[in-house]
This record gives structure tokens, sequence and C-alpha cells, in this order.
């Protein structure tokens, strides 16, 4: 099998060969291919810029890979402000003994998930560093994206706008959780990794107001509306029950005593509009693949600045908080 | 015939037009009680159900709901979590645990912040995980850190059974396993709580049958009722207790007959008994010294017994909790999370001063997260 070495990370013949065969091969374009010290740009409007690393363990898991997530993480990121995402870094520190097959797939994989936004990967860095250093394989990619929409901010709730999510909630975690802990269930919960970019691209065609826009990436749904509830002083209130919540995902929550709504996310998102765009943007959100399933969740408003309020079907309500520390399976 | 599937083992008791009828009929019921209703819901699950699903909310003002001490990370005296940390600290070991007990504060240190220093620790979603890493790590000293009550002790057992079959030699026990029955009688004979219902412990029970309570309704003079975790269950047993009252009985009656026989499951009762004996006495966070109260390995197997085998680094002092810390008025019924002055300030999940603040199934945790809307 072949290895990734240390002479890989040299800056010598290997790194090259590595470059050409592989980096080049799969990202390749006019930008990336000058190999200067530094890629030129050339970007005409207001510019939003982000970063972001990637260690998550298995590298592999239903419904992507590493590459996958390093490359829609930042897209996405890009895309919750209503940037049209453009240029990307992608930087790889690599173990020793990384197989060079797995890297390669890793790669591919990157370069078929920038395809869904048209961004371009024009710079980049391999580090391969001794057994031990990291963990396989870690990414860092950093993105540039032109501004569409403006005023985007989780500052910029209203009273009256409606809470709308794209899809179901905790997918993501769930797989991995299935993954890493090796719990001997089988099922088949995919992550819900995905560019959402043409979602994004999608609202601001039809012309929506966005108060706000965010991917529930790591605390999930519950630290989005949390956060937005605190930014913007208001209380956003939820029905708990028009949460779509995938039945395996719920099960696994059953059975370690976990909450969908902490779960991470990677392909999904919660926007808020006023609420007569509210319709609109589930129609827009609805043609789109990977928002199929956009729904109304709930409404912001002054009840309790600053706190998130989840209403049952019965009649009692409860604030949902922020998730604490590591999620912990339950004792008995 | 259709497979049962997991939601079948909650949607319906999750059923908002089942737990609307409960709420009117309880609200109906306890028009006819004679005095207020304080239920003690002894074990910390229901505590987290009754926070989660706000179902304080549905009922009506005379019934009040007192929270036990059955949550395991809660009752932890800090001189125990001081032992864990100390039996991290052992060059060439492993310590392993379950859950929340990874966060709570011992006296200086918690086990996560000594994970953090390199330590390793590592927090089991089956205890039956012990096996795997102390045969993968045959030059490890690898010890259980095992927690909980009834519910979690077959499983221990387990382990232990599963060791001595496969002739792990490497493997090591700290048991803190502790026993229901005791601890609700040390509240009731403290006597301060003015408790006059129980809502009883759903999964303990599965293991030791409904047969540990039958004692209470003839001592205290209180209904007892048997409970399922999901709401429906919950409110269920509270129209069971109310209707008790107003029909003047004090019986153990099983609304979790799902799961909960008189005997519960004997064949896990004896493997206990095959490796575990009540302990003299054992020191309840907040309630205090209980006689046999808790459970240690038997003498066979004093070699796998960390107190043991560990001993001479174990620290042997009781401490006791900060002095703001009213955890042990909460678990012993007299005090509700938001009577404690630190409560959401100085105390959170991310920085709790007391154990009832660390676990899921802890009150103030419960409160914290849920809050009373």
């Amino acid at each position: 099998m072949k290895q990734i070495q240390l002479s890989h990370g040299g800056g010598g013949e290997e790194t090259n060969s590595l470059i050409h065969d592989l980096f080049y091969r799969y990202f390749g374009n006019d930008i990336l291919i000058a190999a200067e010290d530094a890629a030129v740009l050339e970007v005409k409007n207001k510019i939003a810029f982000t970063t972001d690393s990637f260690t998550v363990s298995p590298i592999f898991f239903n419904g992507g890979n590493i590459g996958k997530l390093a490359i829609s993480g930042t897209v996405n990121d890009l895309a919750m402000m209503g940037a049209k995402p453009l240029y990307l870094s992608s930087a790889f520190m690599i173990e020793e003994g990384f197989s060079f097959d797995e890297l390669e797939t890793i790669v591919k994989t990157m370069a078929e998930e920038l395809k869904h936004s048209g961004a371009k990967i024009v710079c980049g860095d391999t580090k391969v560093v001794p057994k031990g250093a990291v963990d396989q394989i870690f990414i860092n990619t950093s993105g540039i994206g032109e501004i569409e929409k403006e005023g985007i901010s989780a500052n910029n709730l209203h009273e009256g706008d409606v809470i709308i999510v794209s899809g179901d909630v905790g997918r993501h975690g769930a797989a991995i959780l299935m993954e890493r802990e090796g719990l001997g269930i089988t099922g088949d919960i995919q992550s819900d990794c995905a560019t959402l970019w043409p979602a994004v691209q999608a609202l601001i065609d039809s012309n929506i107001t966005i108060s706000a826009l965010r991917d529930a990436t790591r605390g999930g749904l519950s630290a989005v509306l949390n956060e937005w509830a605190g930014q913007s002083k208001v209380c956003l209130e939820i029905e708990e029950a028009s949460v779509p919540v995938d039945e395996a995902v719920q099960g696994i929550c059953e059975l370690f005593g976990f909450e969908a709504f902490d779960f991470a996310n990677e392909g999904t998102f919660i926007i808020a509009v006023p609420q007569h765009h509210a319709m609109l943007a589930i129609q827009a959100l609805q043609d789109i693949d990977v928002t199929s399933n956009a729904t109304i969740i709930g409404r912001v408003t002054m009840k309790k600045e600053g706190k998130v309020i989840l209403h049952s079907l019965y009649g009692s309500s409860r604030y949902l908080d922020l998730p604490k520390g590591e999620l912990l399976p339950r004792i008995c | 015939m259709n497979r049962l599937q997991l939601k079948d083992l909650y949607s319906g008791f999750r059923d908002p037009d089942t737990i609307k009828a409960l709420a009117w009929a309880i609200n109906d019921e306890t028009k006819k009680l004679k005095e207020p209703l304080k239920i003690m819901e002894v074990c910390g699950g229901h505590t987290h159900t009754i926070m989660k699903y706000g179902l304080k909310q549905l009922l009506p003002s005379n019934i009040d709901f007192i929270h036990g001490p059955g949550c395991p990370v809660c009752i932890m005296p800090k001189e125990r979590i001081d032992h864990a940390i100390a039996l991290a600290q052992i060059p060439d070991s492993i310590l392993l645990t379950l859950g929340d007990m990874i966060r709570v504060p011992g006296s200086k240190s918690s086990l996560a912040l000594e994970r953090a220093k390199g330590y390793d620790i590592r927090a089991l979603y089956s205890p039956l995980d012990a096996l795997k890493i102390a045969e993968e790590n045959p030059d490890k000293k690898v010890i259980f850190f095992a927690i909980g009550f009834e519910t979690t002790t077959p499983m221990t057992a387990a382990v232990l059974e599963q060791m001595v079959k496969r002739g792990i030699t490497n493997l090591y026990f700290h048991i803190n396993h502790v026993l229901v029955p005791p601890a609700v009688d040390a509240i009731m004979a403290d006597g301060q709580a003015k408790i006059n219902a129980f809502i009883g412990p759903a999964h303990v029970s599965v293991i030791t049958g409904a047969k540990i309570y039958k004692s209470l309704p003839e001592k205290y003079a209180t209904p007892v009722v048997v409970s399922g975790f999901e709401p429906v269950d919950v409110m269920q047993s509270i129209l069971m207790i109310v209707k008790q009252k107003n029909e003047h009985r004090a019986d153990m009656e099983i609304q979790y007959s799902r799961s909960v026989t008189l005997d519960g499951n004997t064949k896990a009762q004896k493997m206990i008994e095959k490796f575990m004996k009540p302990r003299e006495h054992f020191r309840w966070r907040g309630i205090g010294d209980i006689p046999l109260s808790a459970l240690e390995l038997r003498e066979e197997y004093a070699a796998y017994d960390a107190e043991k085998i560990f001993a001479d680094i174990l620290p042997t002092e009781p401490i006791d909790d900060h002095k703001l810390c009213i955890c042990g008025t909460i678990l012993k019924g007299l005090a509700k999370p938001n009577d404690c002055k630190v409560f959401g300030t100085a105390c959170t999940p991310n920085t709790p001063m007391g154990s009832c603040m660390v676990s899921s199934e802890g009150a103030c945790n419960a409160y914290y997260r849920y809050g009373e809307i």
C-alpha cells in the first residue's frame, strides 16, 4: 500500500509530485497552477472571509468524509453570510504512514463537493508530521465569498419574524456517534453533510428578506437558537413537535439520553424571515434538493428576552438551553 | 406480524392527547384531596421527565414534587471522587467510569480536568467495554469506577463474571453501587421532609422488583407507585396516587407494569449476590452515613477490589460540600434548587459547585436546563 511519508512534506521532489499528481489533478484551475507564493484574486464587491479546521473521527463516515466536510463547512459559512463562495485555501496536516489511496479519495471528494458551489481552491499547503503528532489527517480550509445579500446578522431578529429549519436535525452528530463509539448498533443514519449555497442562492434570487441565517453545526439547533435569542435580545418560541427529527436519530437519542436538538448538523440551517416572506422562503427552499423538507418551527416574540422556549402539544413549555460540555451518555 | 420498532417504546407514552386527558383527570380528582400532596420522585430520571416535559405546569397547585436522592452521580461524596482521581493518577493505569461522573468536582479537581492533564480516563458507553480495554492493554492496570443504583449493578456483576471466565487479571473495580430503600428510609427517618407519597423508580425496579417498596406503605402510611419514565407514565402514576389518597389507601402499586414485576430480574439479583455484599456503611453526599446502603465486592474477589489493592493511596477523610451549596438539603427533599443562593450564578452546569448541578438527573441541572416557566 502506498503511504504518505515525511518526505512528501519536505518541500523537495516528493512534495512536488504530490502537488502535481494529486492536488493539481483534482483541484486544478488557472490561479492554483500558476504556482506563485500567493494566489492573486480579483474581487469587485464586499467580501466575506472565513476559516475552519476539520479533525473528524472517523475520517470516513456514512454520508461523507473529512474532505466533504472541509469544503462544505467553509462554503456554508460563507453562504450563511449571503456570500457566494469563490475562493478557498486548503491546508493538509497528514500523519506519516497515512494511506495514499485514502488521501486521494478525500481530495477527489473535495473536488466533487466544490462543484455544488462553483468555488475554487486557489492555494494550499501540505505538512506531513511524525506518527502520533496528528490523528491521521487534519484539514484546514479558508474561504472568500462575494456578498450578494447584505445585512444578514445574528443581531437582526425582530419580533414577528418566523423561524424556519431547512431539514431534519441531528443527523451528522448521530451518524458520527454511531461510527465513533463502535456501539454495535446497525442502522442507516447518513450525515446531512452538504453544500448549502444553492439553497441560499434560491432565497436571494426570490428576493426574500433574510433577518438571520446560520448553519446548525456544533451545538446543533439549540446553539443557533440560543445565540440568536441572546444576540438579538429577543425570545424564540418553538413548537417542539414541528421540528423534524429522523426516527433513527431519535432512536439513538432515546438509547443514550441525548437530544437531537443538541446534535451537530453539516447541511442544515436555520433562517429567520419576516412573516410575510415565510411561505415564499419555504417554497424557494423546497425546490432545492438538500432543503426539500424545510419547514416553519417557530417565531420571534418578546416573551422572555434572550431565551428559547419550547412549547409541547399538550400545553406545557420549557426552556431550551445551550448544550453544555461534552455529550456524555446517561448512566442508567 | 409487525415488528416492534424503537419508537413504539416511547411515542405512545408521549401522546399529547393522553397527557391532556390524564391532566384533566388528575385536576378533577385532586378537588377531593384533603391535604396537599408532597410526592417524592425518588429517582433522578423522574425529576428529569417532570422538568423536561413541563408536567408540573399541567398539575394543580396542591401537588408538589420533592426531588429525591436517586441520582448516582449526585449522591457521590467528594472523597470518593478523590478516590477516582487518585486511581487515575496511578502510573500505567486506565480509569473507566460512566457518563457524568467525568465532570463531578472532587475536593480539588475532576476527572475531566485530570484527563486534560493527560491521564487516561474514559467514559464508557457500556460497562462491558471494560473487558475489551483490559484485554487490549495487558500491561496497564485498568480500573473500573463503578457507579449507580440497582439498575447498573448487574452490568458490573456481568463484567466481573466475564472477567473471571476470560482469565483477565489486570482489571480492578472500585464499587460505588448504592441501594434505594436505605436512602428512602434515611430521609423518612429524618422526618423533616413531610413526604406523603412516593413515585418509585422505573429501571431500578425492573431489576429489584417492586417488592423492595412493600414495606414503605406500612411504615409511613404513604402510597407508592412504581412508574415508568415517560410523561404518560408519570401522569398516570400521579393519578393513581391521588386516587389512593381519596380512597384512604396507602398501597404499593405498579404503573410500569410493562417492565416491572413484584420479583424483578432474579437472574440479575443472583449474579449481584454472587459478587457483592452489603457494605457496613456508605456516606451519601448531603445525607451522611447510611448503614447497609451500598455494596462492596465479596472477600473472594478482593484481588480485584481497587479499594483494597490501592488502599494506601486512597484518601479516607470525609470531605464536606462547599458551604454555600445546598445539594444535601435538596437531596433530603427540604429545599428546591432555586432556593439556593448560588443556583444559576456561581453554580452552573459548566461550573458546578455541587453534584446536583452536574448530572442530567440532578435536580439543579434539570431546573437550570428546563427552568420553571
